[in-house]
Formats: C-alpha cells, structure tokens, sequence
C-alpha cells in the first residue's frame, strides 16, 4: 500500500510525518537537531530512503545531514562551500561592493537519478553539487561569475539561491531563482547560465525591467512539461510557456499577487497554487483569512480554497520552500505556516486539516509518495 | 592533557557526554587546541571556525581562568593552567534571547 512521508524544516528543528495513502492519521517523529534552523530537508527521487538536510545556525554554522533510511537515523556530511577562485564581490544594500561570504543552504535538490549527486542554493547566492552523497562540495561556479553577478543584491532575507529545477526531458538543462537577482537557465549541465527574466516587471528597482535585480520567490514547473514555468515573484504572479524566454504576469484576481511559494497539482500540468501574503511589509495573509488560491488554467483565473483553514483572526505566512504536493491518484497539497502548522488536503486543495499543530515556524515542507 | 568543554549543540552533534580532555601537540594555543578537537571530531569542522577562513565563528567565545580569550591571537598560548589541565577551555556561544 503506498505511504506519504512529509518532510519538515523549522526554525528550531526537524520533523518527518508519514501516513499511509488514506493520509488520515500521522505520526510524527522529531525534533531532529533540535534547537538548529532546518532550511530544507529533501529525499531522492532515485532512492527515497536517501535524504538531506540543511541544518543551520548563527552560531555554529552550516551542517550537512545525510539519511540512508528515510529519516530514522543521520549522519553529518561534509559541510565545506567554498567558492570557486576568488570570488569578487556583489552589491551590498547600501550600494558598496560585497565580498562574496557563505552563510547557509537554502535548498537542497537532488538528482532525479543519482542518490549521490546533489545541487545545493546557497547564500550568498552560489549553485554547489556533490556527486558523493554529500561529502565534497563544488560551486558550479558559471552561475555567479556571470557578467551581472557583481551587481546582484540582498533581499531583505539575504541573497540566497532557493530554487533549483532539473529538466527531466533535458538532463543539461536547469533553472535556479535568486533573490533578488532573478531567474536563470543552463543549457549545459551548469557550466554556463543566462537570466531568463524578460517580461519581469519590478517597481522596486530602479528600471523595473532590467535583465537582472528581481527577487524571484519561487518557480515551479510540472515534470511533463518542463518548458512551462510558473513563478511568484516578490510582487506577480508569472507564467513561462517557453522556458523562461518570455513571461507573462497570472495574477488575474488574487486578492494580492505577493507570495511566496507555489507548485503544480501532480496530474494536471494547468492547475497551480499559490498563498496570497498581504504585502512585502505584512508578511500576514490578506484579511486574516489563510487561503490557498487555486488556478486550473495555468494562472489569471483563480478560486479561494479555504474548506478547513482559519478564515479569521489568522496573521501567518507560508514561506517559499514551506509547499509541496504528492502524487497519489488525488493529488495532495501541503503547506507549512510560520505559527507552526502543516495543513494537508488530499483533495487536490478542496478542503484541508492541519496535520501537525504548534511547531516552531516552518521552513520548508517536501513530500515524499512511497510505493 | 587539554580539558575542553563545548556547547550543548555541539555536543550533541559530536555525540560527546561532558567535558573531553585532549592531546595537543606542541604549545597549547586556542588554535591547535581546536585542531586537535577537529581531528578527533571532524563532524565538528566549521562549527567553531570558518570552514574556509580558519577564522574564529563571531558568536563563539574562548574562556578561560575567569578570563575572554575570543580576541587574542589564536596562537597566544593559553593559561598554564589551561596548558596543565587543572582549568578547562571553555568554548562558548554567545548569550542571545528572543
């Protein structure tokens, strides 16, 4: 019978919840690494057993964690990101030149065929990979030393890589979003990049259409259609139909089109979700009402799930890395809440419950569908 | 023999009870004694110094006799008693709330 395993990072720990395919009852086991910033916790897809986990502090720095049997044991890895030659400088918030720094692992993606290869989103933003199992790290260094890399700059959350997106039709193509850099595209396995980010509009930097400078929250796309991308950008919701070249603002009627994360239904390659944030200043949700909006013609017309979530009195975010879907035959959708609940719908969003309560403030949420 | 006392977290990550004593070779400085805690702990590399810039981490503080030693030389010998074990070294993360 399959099994759904969801994978949570929070401020103060991880956990791993499972059910079986009814996804109606779960257990919880953690905190794992208690007390430390869970950035990202993610399984293989070529060995569900094998996972990852980014586990951070102020103090003491980044660890790398490795699982060979689903979560229930775990094994330090290697933890040293350095930067490939000397790594110059980007912009820093005051306008100054910025030494390049490593501070953490935002997200960890990894290979859709190798258990031992890994990418890994750092700030300041840099692509890693390991191809053993997580032992040694190299930048894939093409990415930041980009013609424009020296004028990348912070958001107000640092400038940290937090998406990765491998193109299961072409395994030398792949995407990354930067904060507040933008999106950009490989054709060649990583070695060399260009931003894809025509069609971006920001009023929050000085020409809002530049090549380069938008904080990119998020891009998704459906595995069957890899040249489709969907992004929730700092402000816009936006859709690619030719694999970044162009992209064109969905937002259609979402009450407010700032977010941060948003994902693909597993079956239907058109219907989308994201969770509205009231602005770039309230991180809270719009009216006190936590509500996912889902689109099923690829963005521009959206609906209000709000079956099971609080529709009053609610002040919480959902964080870019905080969402995931499993691929059963009714299509799961989770999210984690900064008040530290992880909400599930095994109805493809119709209606929803939380599965956990009163965790610390959620990072990351992934799922795992096991045969 | 070096007593050496970690933070909680890094015990924990170490899978390290209480206090450890350790060998150091040559003069008991704040920097071999972190790379004799790393070389018998390598789980512990980067969590004290900078994986890359050997640069102690800004909220780890070196204590010592009653003593701040975070802003010495890392190669500043230590306390004799620190160097003849009747004190330990204390490796410490900076007090933060909230």
């Amino acid at each position: 019978m399959s099994a759904v395993r969801v994978l949570v990072g929070t401020r103060k720990g991880a956990f791993i919840l499972t059910s079986d395919g009814k996804r109606e009852k779960w257990d919880i086991a953690g905190p794992h690494f208690a007390g430390w910033e869970i950035y990202h916790v993610k399984g293989s897809p070529a060995d569900p057993d094998r996972l990852y986990a980014s586990q951070t502090s102020s103090w003491f720095g980044q660890v790398v964690q490795r699982s060979n049997d689903g979560g229930k044991t775990w094994e330090p890895v290697g933890n040293k990101f350095e930067y490939d030659g000397v790594p110059g400088t980007h912009q820093w918030y005051d306008g100054t030149a910025r030494p390049w720094e490593f501070k953490r692992v935002w997200h960890f993606e990894p290979s859709l065929n190798d258990p031992d290869t890994v990418y890994a989103g750092v700030e300041d933003a840099a692509l890693f990979r390991t191809t053993d199992g997580g032992q040694n790290w190299q930048e894939l260094s093409g990415l930041r030393e980009h013609k424009t890399g020296s004028s990348w700059q912070p958001g107000a959350g640092g400038m940290c890589l937090n998406t990765i997106l491998l193109d299961p039709k072409n395994t030398e193509r792949m995407f990354v979003a930067i904060s507040a850099a933008g999106a950009f595209r490989s054709d060649d396995s990583g070695k060399t990049w260009r931003p894809i980010n025509q069609g971006l509009r920001s009023e929050y930097i000085p020409d809002p259409t530049a090549e380069v400078g938008h904080c990119v929250h998020r891009i998704a796309m459906h595995p069957s259609r890899p040249d489709v991308l969907f992004m929730q950008k700092h402000w816009d919701v936006m859709r690619s139909d030719n694999g970044g070249d162009k992209w064109q603002e969905v937002s259609g009627n979402l009450p407010t089109d700032f977010g941060f994360p948003i994902d693909v239904h597993a079956h239907e390659p058109a219907t989308i979700y994201v969770v509205p944030i009231k602005s770039d200043s309230e991180h809270f949700v719009p009216e006190a009402k936590l509500r996912v909006y889902r689109s099923r013609t690829g963005g521009n017309e959206w609906e209000a799930m709000t079956k099971g979530l609080p529709q009053s009195d609610c002040y919480v975010n959902v964080l870019r890395d905080a969402m995931a879907v499993d691929s059963l035959d009714s299509c799961g959708i989770y999210f984690g809440t900064t008040g530290g609940q992880v909400y599930a719908s095994s109805d493809a969003g119709d209606s929803w419950k939380p599965i956990v309560r009163d965790l610390p403030a959620v990072l990351s949420v992934e799922v795992q569908t096991l045969a | 023999m070096i007593r050496v006392v970690l933070p909680a977290h890094l015990r924990t990550l170490a899978r390290i009870n209480g206090e450890l004593e350790l060998a150091v070779e040559g003069a008991a400085t704040a920097r071999s004694v972190v790379d004799a805690l790393e070389a018998c702990y390598p789980t512990l590399r980067g969590t004290i110094r900078d994986n890359v810039t050997q640069k102690r981490r800004p909220y780890i503080r070196f204590f010592a006799c009653e003593k701040d030693l975070s802003h010495d030389s890392p190669d500043s010998p230590l306390p004799e008693a620190v160097a003849a074990g009747s004190e330990p070294f204390l490796i410490v993360g900076a007090i933060a709330g909230g």
